[in-house]
């Protein structure tokens, strides 16, 4: 590595940090792999193997006298959104702490971007559970396969996002985030918007449409 | 781990932390009218009003999605400041998807209206 580099200035091509349009690139492929499960949900969500809808926004018969009662909650998921939402507001406050040096402000809004990531992970997971109890698995139809593959798969982002997040809090609660170091805090936030505003689809396309 | 520390780029200005709280309470206030339209439309307090908003639900649903889409990218990701590069390197697959996602359902509409019916 050259002096210039250990002087904290890469060069590069662009002008621009390597790792940032890394992830900006990786976003974007993010964006085409949302796309398809989106879009296979959308074919999917009215493809009943066991029956036609409305089922499960709201109740339905089978004609073996089977009785499935609606099973999407509005108010818990809302509560979830806006709690994902306000999470996105809280690490952008925790990366403009972490800019100007304020260590105590990095940690505390990190800690509550993760507060926030964690309830979303736990929300889904009482809702996974609660849907296999009410007779939607993987199996159930294909309404509940592309469900739980959608809703799964951002699940399995956040979670991801909530152990870096994490670990960036431990890094910075031993006061390894200076502000010359708020970048790699600036990528972990890049991401977390990113799952963030695909939620910000999901949420609308899933459970508000009928 | 040192020399990526510091971004090459030249420093732009994020917004300052009054915008970020005003976004937030902006993306809230939206993400409650997408519930609140849900709910007097097909929801608890749906009404004869809300038989008449039921051809524009799914088009205002999308739109006020789409507001908060924008207001996350331009402002919490710093779009609207950041090198435009970064823009176009998420804009150019966000374009790719939305076609998708419209092609594939217009797509699934032609077969259900057209294609069955023989």
């Amino acid at each position: 590595m050259t002096d210039t580099a250990h002087a904290g200035h890469l060069e590069t091509a662009t002008g621009l940090d390597n790792r940032k349009l890394a992830i900006w690139t990786f976003i974007g492929s993010e964006c085409l792999f949302f796309a398809s499960l989106i879009s296979n949900y959308l074919v999917h969500k009215e493809t009943w193997l066991t029956g036609p809808g409305p089922f499960p926004h709201e109740a339905w018969t089978s004609p073996a006298g089977k009785v499935f009662e609606p099973i999407i909650e509005i108010p818990l998921v809302t509560l979830g959104t806006a709690l994902l939402l306000f999470s996105s507001l809280f690490v952008v406050l925790a990366l403009a702490n972490a800019q100007r040096g304020n260590r105590k402000g990095l940690l505390l809004w990190l800690g509550l971007t993760l507060l926030c990531g964690v309830f979303f992970v736990g929300m889904q997971v009482y809702e996974f559970t609660h849907f296999v109890h009410k007779g939607l698995t993987l199996k159930t139809n294909l309404f509940g396969g592309s469900f739980f593959v959608l809703t799964g798969f951002h699940g399995t982002h956040v979670t991801i996002g909530v152990i870096w997040l994490f670990t960036l809090w431990i890094e910075a609660f031993r006061g390894k985030i200076p502000p010359a170091k708020s970048l790699n805090l600036e990528i972990a936030a890049l991401y977390w918007h990113f799952v963030d505003v695909v939620w910000v689809v999901i949420f609308p396309v899933v459970y508000l449409i009928k | 781990m040192d020399a990526h520390a510091t971004s090459a780029e030249p420093e732009r200005s994020h917004p300052s932390v009054g915008v970020y709280v005003r976004i937030g309470l902006v993306l809230f206030v939206l993400t409650a009218l997408e519930v609140g339209l849900y709910e007097f439309t097909y929801g608890g307090h749906a009404g004869p009003a809300g038989a008449a908003i039921q051809p524009f639900f799914v088009p205002l649903l999308l739109l006020l999605s789409a507001g908060k889409f924008a207001l996350v990218a331009m402002f919490y990701m710093h779009l609207k400041q950041d090198h435009r590069l970064f823009t176009g390197v998420f804009v150019f697959p966000l374009i790719i998807a939305t076609v998708l996602i419209l092609g594939l359902v217009v797509l699934e509409a032609y077969h259900f209206a057209f294609a069955r019916a023989g």
